[in-house]
């Protein structure tokens, strides 16, 4: 950093110092703001008089008596029962993690040894399903799952998630493993081990990091999808980021903003640790296809 | 690796996607060209104290066998493309004869849900990319120079509004921007407009949306960019140095080239996703003033008359949609296997 190709003149240093600071307020503040207004009552948080209300929470003190209140999470988590919605998306993103991994482990791992042409053309047509939108599959599924019965329960929702899921996880893993020098199975394989024990023994073990990125991508589309859930699955089985939907419908027509509120903070609190926990693979994972091609 | 233990491997992912991807998508051509059964009526004669009297009724029993016999419903064609929620063709053609002038014209088409939706979603698509692009390359350039120490944490803030769900990042915006939030009252206080509402405004929502879909996709580029700062070969840019290239032309000549495929790579991976937006439509309750495709496709799926047909239809123009921009990463993926 010492390099002197590095030194900046003073306006410059100026502009960027600036650019930063409004971009990191604008990135954080929302969150911050949020956070703090979801402590407040309907009337602080959406003040008409005065918006600094939600800072000082005056409508909360004489409301609730204290200057921040729990009630718009007791009314989300217990009364509209967020707790059944945070337990689906439990459910949702552990299958569709686990298996989603699975089944791409295997394809990528093949994709990715594979030299003849119709792993090319194999890899070109999961790239073109990546790119549309998931909900234009949506109304295919519809008349198939009345037919036989399977609209709105979860494992139907996770299995749709799941092949969505397919060819990002493919083009993430194929391209993880083409890391992997071929040298490493091959030489196996020469020792004798068939295809599988290759993978299975001196794969498997190497290939956690790339696996772990991945993973946090499947789980953020399980986590993160609103579209395909919604259409798919009943009231009793909404996971929660559907359940927030439903919110804007119905309870804020009954005054309850506050619901909702709480409920997306509890929905945002999992990614940020998420975030601080996996930064470097999370940056890892969206620069893997741009800096190689 | 041999044929057959390729197929072995990949066989539960292909499966997953044929039956999941690839028959739905048949299934949607399938069903837009189909319409539901009409429902079938028969007359019946009612005889009552005052004489018979002929009636029209609907024969449920008729029409379930009907409904049953072919669930697909009735052949109708292109009827549904042509329809007035789609293509419009012929009330583009009245448009096209009774508009004085262009501006008419396109207020008139803005009048038809297929247009109106066609014409927000690219409006978005190519406002919002080289946006991001800008956005994210100067964020880029300012964590790049900003201390080691505190680059951690400036990447850990920067990546809050990619990572959190869509239609929560869109609500909290939402409820900042609304009347009674602080952004809300700060727009009415500078504008002087005590009733200035983003909610009762076509081109304010429409900003907004588009001010959203920036937030949210800026990190993207900002770690791409950020991730390409760092393989810029110092070596070269010192020797330009000493060769007396002042810091534009070292900037015009060696940073930028060494980030222009990455910029092909943001535009490219931005322009589909852009495409389908949708999540901040419904977070912002934008539908009065703002659609976009996807939008349209749900609004026929959701509620109590799912439109099945109508929203294959959609579906179907959608993808046509996707695969127009989608060419040429096509056509550049399959030159690069050629290259190799």
């Amino acid at each position: 950093m010492s390099s002197k190709a590095h030194k900046k003149p003073l306006p410059l240093t100026l502009f960027i110092t600036v650019v930063l600071g409004a971009w990191l307020v604008l990135a954080a503040f929302p969150f911050l703001w949020t956070l703090w207004g979801s402590f407040k009552v309907e009337g602080d948080f959406f003040s008409k008089a005065n918006w600094a209300a939600a800072l000082t929470g005056e409508l909360t003190q004489t409301e609730t008596g204290g200057s921040v209140t729990g009630s718009g999470y007791y009314g989300a988590w217990i009364e509209e029962e967020f707790w059944r919605a945070a337990w689906n998306s439990t459910l949702v993103c552990f299958f569709v993690v686990t298996i989603s991994l699975t089944l791409g482990t295997l394809g990528g791992y093949a994709l990715s040894r594979s030299p003849h042409r119709y792993a090319f053309w194999f890899l070109i047509i999961a790239l073109v399903f990546r790119a549309l939108p998931q909900i234009t599959l949506v109304s295919g599924y519809l008349p198939v799952f009345f037919e036989f019965n399977m609209w709105g329960y979860l494992p139907t929702a996770i299995v749709v998630l799941i092949a969505i899921n397919q060819p990002f996880t493919l083009w993430m893993l194929h391209s993880f493993f083409k890391n992997i020098p071929q040298d490493l199975d091959e030489s196996a394989m020469v020792d004798g081990c068939n295809r599988f024990q290759a993978f299975r023994h001196v794969i498997v073990p190497v290939m956690w990091p790339g696996v772990i990125t991945t993973g946090l991508f499947s789980f953020l589309l399980a986590y993160n999808d609103f579209a395909v859930t919604t259409l798919l699955l009943n009231q009793d089985n909404q996971t929660m980021i559907p359940k927030i939907g439903s919110f804007l419908g119905t309870t804020q027509t009954k005054g309850n903003v506050m619901f909702a509120v709480s409920a997306v903070v509890s929905v945002t609190a999992p990614l940020f640790v998420m975030i601080l926990v996996f930064q470097r693979q999370i940056v890892s994972g969206l620069t893997a296809g741009a800096v190689k091609g | 690796m041999k044929h057959k233990t390729f197929f072995w491997f990949v066989l539960p992912s292909a499966l997953a996607m044929l039956l999941f991807i690839f028959l739905p998508m048949v299934s949607i051509v399938v069903q837009s060209l189909h319409v539901s059964h009409e429902q079938v009526i028969i007359e019946v004669e009612n005889c009552g104290p005052f004489g018979c009297r002929q009636s029209t009724t609907v024969d449920q029993e008729a029409t379930e066998s009907l409904r049953d016999a072919k669930p697909l419903g009735q052949f109708a064609g292109l009827t549904t493309y042509m329809d007035r929620g789609h293509l419009a063709v012929n009330e583009v053609g009245d448009a096209w004869n009774a508009a004085r002038g262009w501006r008419d014209f396109g207020g008139r088409m803005l009048n038809l849900p297929f247009y109106k939706a066609m014409a927000f979603t690219l409006t978005f698509t190519f406002v919002v990319t080289p946006l991001v692009i800008i956005l994210g390359f100067l964020i880029a350039v300012a964590v790049n120079s900003a201390t080691k120490l505190i680059r951690g944490q400036l990447i850990f803030v920067s990546l809050l509004p990619m990572m959190i769900t869509p239609l929560v990042g869109a609500l909290i915006l939402f409820w900042m921007v609304d009347a009674r939030g602080i952004v809300g009252a700060f727009l009415q206080d500078i504008s002087g407009d005590p009733n200035l509402s983003i909610k009762a405004s076509t081109p304010l929502m429409w900003i907004m949306l588009m001010v959203y879909g920036v937030w949210h996709s800026a990190p993207f580029a900002f770690i791409v960019y950020y991730a390409g700062l760092q393989t810029v070969n110092t070596e070269t840019l010192e020797s330009a140095m000493i060769d007396g290239a002042s810091r534009a032309q070292r900037i015009r000549y060696v940073v930028l080239p060494h980030l222009l495929p990455l910029t092909t790579f943001i535009a490219l991976m931005q322009l589909m996703d852009n495409f389908r937006v949708f999540e901040p439509i419904i977070s912002f309750s934008a539908s009065a003033h703002a659609t976009s495709l996807s939008w349209a496709i749900f609004n026929d799926l959701g509620g109590e008359t799912r439109q099945l047909s109508s929203a294959a239809a959609t579906s179907v123009l959608t993808v046509i949609g996707v695969i127009i921009l989608l060419t040429p990463v096509l056509i550049r993926t399959w030159r690069d296997f050629g290259r190799k």
